[in-house]
């Protein structure tokens, strides 16, 4: 089994907006596409399952959208913003284990059309969520 | 012990505990007695219970359990096992269980099927659950109204009460679609459109009364119509009728049913266990454990339990039910009866059910005073009417040692001179002639 | 055997049993489009070979009758064959479930009986012994709950409290009874953070759910006082009875100020585990639920037994199964309770506390850490591997497995949720001091490992008939059903 090390250190692109439920979200052509960061990937181990919403669902930013599983756990994964999911990332249906290899890139979840764009500056920039995350690991 | 405790007395062990809430002694409760004491004395109950040969059916069928069965189920290494969370110690259970699920599936030509629930009704209800988790499409989840379910024909009432007693905290009602001769009212379920269509619809085949429904027609009308179909069937009928997966152009969505019939004895009634099966597509909605065949770090095939997120222990409140404890050795038991029994087996079982109660139905039409109730092809089970109220005749028979079916007119009022009864393939001629004799006496003296 | 070899691999078409039922002789009378096609893709074996694989696969479990067996919250204990001989019994055995009462006084009588010594064991006004699981037991408790709340008008309470350290069948519980829950945190010397009850305790609050010794594995001190706090929001108390071993004899839950409790038969009251189930799950409730209890239940006239059903309690909660539970295991409890009388209850209680702090107090002499060291261990107690995993790399799973090669079947692993690299471990009574002192002695040498050659434990079990199963391809790639032609 290829756990994967949890002290690995994990990977925060500057250029995305990450929720303090370890969402991320980054807005391309007015649609803000979902994933989970690297730092959930890690503290999840290998993914092998993720509930995707359908398309034309509303969701709300902080409320449940879909679920991703690995084999031990199952996680929610909360909307960072609100609005009408326009895609699906289908090929995690086949693939779940993108989600570990690539979560900001081939991993992403589903897409968004926002009702509000301007709830992307509620959520943490690379900085404040890198904190976030020590914070959280020093809990335990 | 106490001494590497580092406690004066076992009285001691228990100081956290006030006082007060210590019971010194349970009154009422009597002094322990001896093994063969103990014995003697649930003998001697049991002994009150013996009677002669069993015509009732109604969910629960006095089959022939071949011997080696329950040698090899009762073993330690099976009883005394616990659910299978460590895999590597667990190989043989975790094994046994993928046998069952192909055969379980094989049997009902589903793809795939959980390890157990509790029992046929819980199974029914499960099943609704599952149903309404699973049919995202169906507008109430939109609107938040009520969501509902047909009961399409003569399901078994016990299984209808327990589904309704499982699902009422969760904004779900079951609507019987009433029955005609014995089976469904097609025109009332078609009827059932716009705001009224269900969820899913539930079609016990054969039906409680012993009758064949339209399931052709039931699950092509609900497949048309976005409604998902439960199967309710049993499985020693599966060898002879067309299974649930096979109903109509595209089959059942669910099936479910008890496996008491395949080598487990009535027993009053449990345990025994629900199988409850149903398509690959819907196999995260499935309550219940699964196992799955895997590799080991050498690559040596070996199996596991999967799909553990769905379950209570990582799922907590969002699992797909409560169920944790389940039917296993039940399971095990009907995984070693299929093996013997086998393909072969199983039809001869059935077969012969067919063969002996529509000898029993002819005896018992034969005395005078006694009718077949409906008219139409039957399984193993058949409502006879015997023209008196049919709780005291059942009674009567049982004076004189048989259990001679079920009365029905506290399930349906207007059948109350109705027995269900019922043959299986251990009801010989001369137990049939014995039942046809007692009812001639207590009908006519 | 094969590794992986199933009963359809050593299958030949055409190849049958000799125990099989008579050829029925003639054509069934049903009309051909209700018959089925194709036979199903049964087995096709001797008897012979059904009995030598199914003997063979039996060997490749542990079980109590093998191996000690310390899973915490799960009570395997040695259930005395006596028991499960009496439930056998033919006449126990071939009786139908609807059979007419005047042919059912025996197992009537039987029920009753249990009835009555179920409400002396929990304190309660009244038992109904139809659940057929813990969890359905739960469910039949807090169902009840529901009721007795809507029979008042009360419809404003959505809310069940489960503590953090909950079995998970009680929250998904309350969500099938249609509530929401909410959790309630544990405190540092795992009894429930008063503050945090309180915080959440109010006019939403239904109820909630507690198991008394706790999932921590120690007795919950303040159980009145919670008791009273619940009650004074309008709350009602469920106790869960998984851990009723510990205390059997001693303190009963009505006493504590409950209002209904389950118990796990096949835990406390003599059914082995079968590898998954059955078990029974009976409920006893204080007076203000008995109108509501499921059916059916048994009453006795004078020296006459009978049903009593919905007809004549309105307010139940009616049926959850098709007949009577799980009957059998009524039996095997009415057997075992009767062995056992008074005395032996409460003899089953203390040794089970004795063996659990006995073994809690060799493993922290020998250096494991305790999750809760100021405490007496109820029957079970949980040590926890954090530093093991920090500083060797060496986890409460990779523990798990290497006790497998030592002949020891695991504990419970990472449950209860709230402390981190967890071993729950429960002795049970019916273990020896020298069972308990293997243990501890096995447990010993493994931590020597795994600070000499941790690969060793870390790739654990090296003498199963399988090593460690690649759990992430039986998820990913779902192979739940044998593919006949394809092997
Ligand atoms: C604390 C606790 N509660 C409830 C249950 C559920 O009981 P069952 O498995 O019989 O449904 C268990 C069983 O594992 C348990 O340990």
């Amino acid at each position: 089994m290829n756990d994967v090390s949890s002290d690995m250190r994990p990977d925060i692109p500057d250029d995305y907006r990450y929720a303090p439920s370890h969402e991320w979200a980054r807005v391309e052509d007015d649609q803000v596409t979902v994933g989970i960061s690297d730092f959930a990937q890690q503290s999840l181990g290998d993914v092998v399952y993720v509930e995707l919403p359908q398309v034309g669902d509303e969701v709300n930013a902080g409320a449940e959208a879909c679920v991703v599983e690995s084999v031990k756990a199952a996680a929610d994964v909360y909307a960072p913003v609100s609005g009408t999911v326009v895609a699906v990332n289908e090929a995690l249906e086949e693939a779940p284990e993108m989600v570990n290899q690539d979560p900001y890139g081939d991993g992403w979840f589903f897409k968004v059309e926002p009702t509000d764009l301007e709830e992307m500056d509620d959520l943490l920039d690379a900085d404040g969520y890198e904190q976030h995350c020590e914070s959280e690991a020093d809990e335990d | 012990m106490l001494t590497s405790i580092g406690a004066p007395s076992i009285d001691a062990l228990f100081d956290e505990i006030e006082p007060a809430l210590k019971t010194s002694h349970f009154d009422g409760i009597d002094e322990g007695v001896d093994e063969m004491t103990m014995i003697q004395e649930m003998a001697e109950r049991a002994r009150r219970d013996e009677a002669g040969p069993c015509f009732t059916g109604a969910g629960c069928y006095d089959h022939h359990i071949p011997a080696a069965v329950w040698d090899i189920a009762a073993r330690g290494e099976f009883m005394t096992a616990y659910t299978p969370y460590q895999a590597e110690a667990s190989q043989g259970t975790l094994q046994l269980i993928y046998e069952y699920q192909t055969m379980i599936t094989g049997l009902t030509a589903m793809d795939v099927s959980n390890a157990s629930v509790y029992d046929g009704g819980s199974a029914l209800g499960e099943a609704v659950l599952m149903a309404v988790r699973a049919n995202r499409a169906h507008p109430s989840n939109k609107t938040g109204g009520p969501r509902r379910i047909a009961v399409a024909g003569a399901c078994h009432p016990h299984y209808v009460d327990a589904t309704t007693n499982i699902t009422r905290n969760q904004g779900i009602e079951l609507v019987p679609t009433g029955t005609t001769d014995g089976r469904v009212d097609l025109d009332a379920l078609t009827g059932m459109t716009g705001d009224r269509m269900p969820v899913a619809v539930i079609v016990q085949q054969p039906n409680f009364l012993g009758l064949i429904e339209p399931v052709d027609e039931i699950a092509d009308w609900a497949s048309a119509n976005g409604v998902l179909v439960i199967a309710v069937v049993n499985p020693t009928s599966l060898a002879l009728l067309r299974p649930p997966g096979e109903w109509g152009a595209n089959g059942a969505d669910i099936a479910c049913g008890d496996g008491q019939p395949l080598g487990i004895p009535m027993a009053s009634g449990g345990p025994s266990f629900g199988f409850l099966c149903t398509r690959s597509s819907l196999v995260r909605q499935l309550p219940g454990r699964l196992v799955g065949r895997t590799v080991d770090r050498h690559d040596q095939p070996g199996f596991t339990l999967t799909l553990q997120a769905r379950e209570q222990h990582i799922r907590r409140g969002k699992a797909r039910s409560n169920i944790c404890t389940n039917q296993g050795l039940l399971v095990t038991a009907a995984t070693i009866y299929l093996a013997i029994v086998g393909a072969t087996g199983l039809s001869r079982v059935a077969s012969r059910c067919h063969e002996r109660t529509r000898k029993l139905v002819g005896t018992l039409t034969g005395v005078n005073g006694v009718r077949s109730h409906f008219a139409g092809p039957y399984f193993h089970e058949h409502v006879i009417d015997v023209g008196q109220p049919a709780d005291r005749v059942a009674d009567a028979v049982a004076e004189l040692g048989i259990v001679g079916g079920l009365p029905l007119g506290r399930y349906f009022p207007d059948l109350r001179n109705c027995l269900l009864v019922c043959a299986t393939e251990k009801r010989t001629d001369a137990d049939i002639a014995r039942f046809g004799d007692a009812l001639q006496q207590v009908l006519n003296g | 055997m094969n590794p992986g070899e199933t009963i359809f691999d050593i299958g030949k078409p055409g190849r049958r049993a000799s125990a099989q039922a008579p050829a029925a002789g003639d054509a069934p009378d049903l009309p051909a489009s209700c018959l089925r096609a194709n036979a199903p893709r049964l087995p096709e074996v001797s008897e012979l070979q059904a009995v030598r694989h199914y003997t063979n696969l039996s060997a490749r479990n542990f079980s109590i009758d093998n191996q000690f067996y310390p899973l915490g919250s799960c009570t395997m204990k040695y259930n005395p064959r006596g028991a499960h001989r009496a439930a056998s019994l033919p006449g126990f055995l071939n009786r139908h479930p609807l059979a007419p009462e005047s042919a059912s006084q025996g197992f009537l009588a039987c029920l009753y009986d249990l009835q009555e010594t179920l409400k002396h064991v929990t304190g309660m006004a009244a038992v109904s012994l139809t659940p057929m699981a813990g969890a359905q037991g739960e469910f039949a408790g807090v169902a009840m709950i529901r009721a007795w709340h809507d029979a008042r008008g009360d419809d404003g309470r959505e809310e069940i409290l489960v503590p953090t350290a909950a079995h998970g069948t009680n929250p998904a519980t309350a969500v099938m009874c249609g509530y929401r829950v909410r959790e309630v945190a544990v405190g540092a010397d795992g009894d429930m953070d008063m503050a945090a009850l309180k915080a959440a305790l109010g006019e939403k609050t239904a109820g909630i759910m507690l198991t008394n010794p706790s999932t921590c594995g120690v007795f919950e001190r303040r159980i009145r006082e919670i008791a009273d706090a619940v009650h004074a929001a309008g709350g009602l108390l469920y106790y869960d009875g998984a851990n009723l071993n510990a205390i059997l004899g001693n303190v009963r839950p009505g006493d504590m100020g409950f209002d209904v409790a389950h118990l796990n038969l096949h835990k406390t009251f003599a059914t082995p585990h079968g590898g998954g189930g059955p078990g029974a799950g009976p409920v006893g409730v204080g007076e203000r639920l008995v109108p509501h209890i499921p059916t059916p239940v048994v009453a006795r006239d004078g020296d006459r037994y009978r049903w009593v059903d919905n007809d004549q309690i309105p307010g139940s909660i009616g049926r959850l199964s098709a007949f009577m539970g799980n009957a059998g295991i009524l039996l095997r409890a009415l057997a075992y309770a009767r062995m056992l009388g008074r005395e032996g209850m409460r003899r089953v209680g203390e040794y089970a506390t004795l063996n659990a702090n006995y073994l809690m107090v060799r493993l922290a002499d020998a250096g494991f850490e305790l999750a809760y060291p100021e405490r007496r261990a109820s029957h079970e107690f949980i040590i926890t591997f954090r530093n093991e995993a920090k500083t060797l790399g060496v986890t409460a799973m990779d523990f798990a497995k290497r006790l497998l090669d030592y002949g020891f079947h695991a504990p419970t692993t990472y449950f209860p949720l709230l402390v981190a690299e967890c071993f729950l471990i429960e002795p049970t009574e019916t273990e020896t001091k020298e069972e308990l002192d293997a243990f501890v002695d096995a447990m010993v040498r493994i931590r020597a490992e795994a600070e000499t050659d941790p690969e060793r434990v870390k790739t654990a079990p090296h003498t199963l008939p399988v090593s460690r199963l690649d759990d992430v391809k039986a998820a990913r790639e779902l192979d739940l059903t044998y593919s006949f032609g394809e092997h």
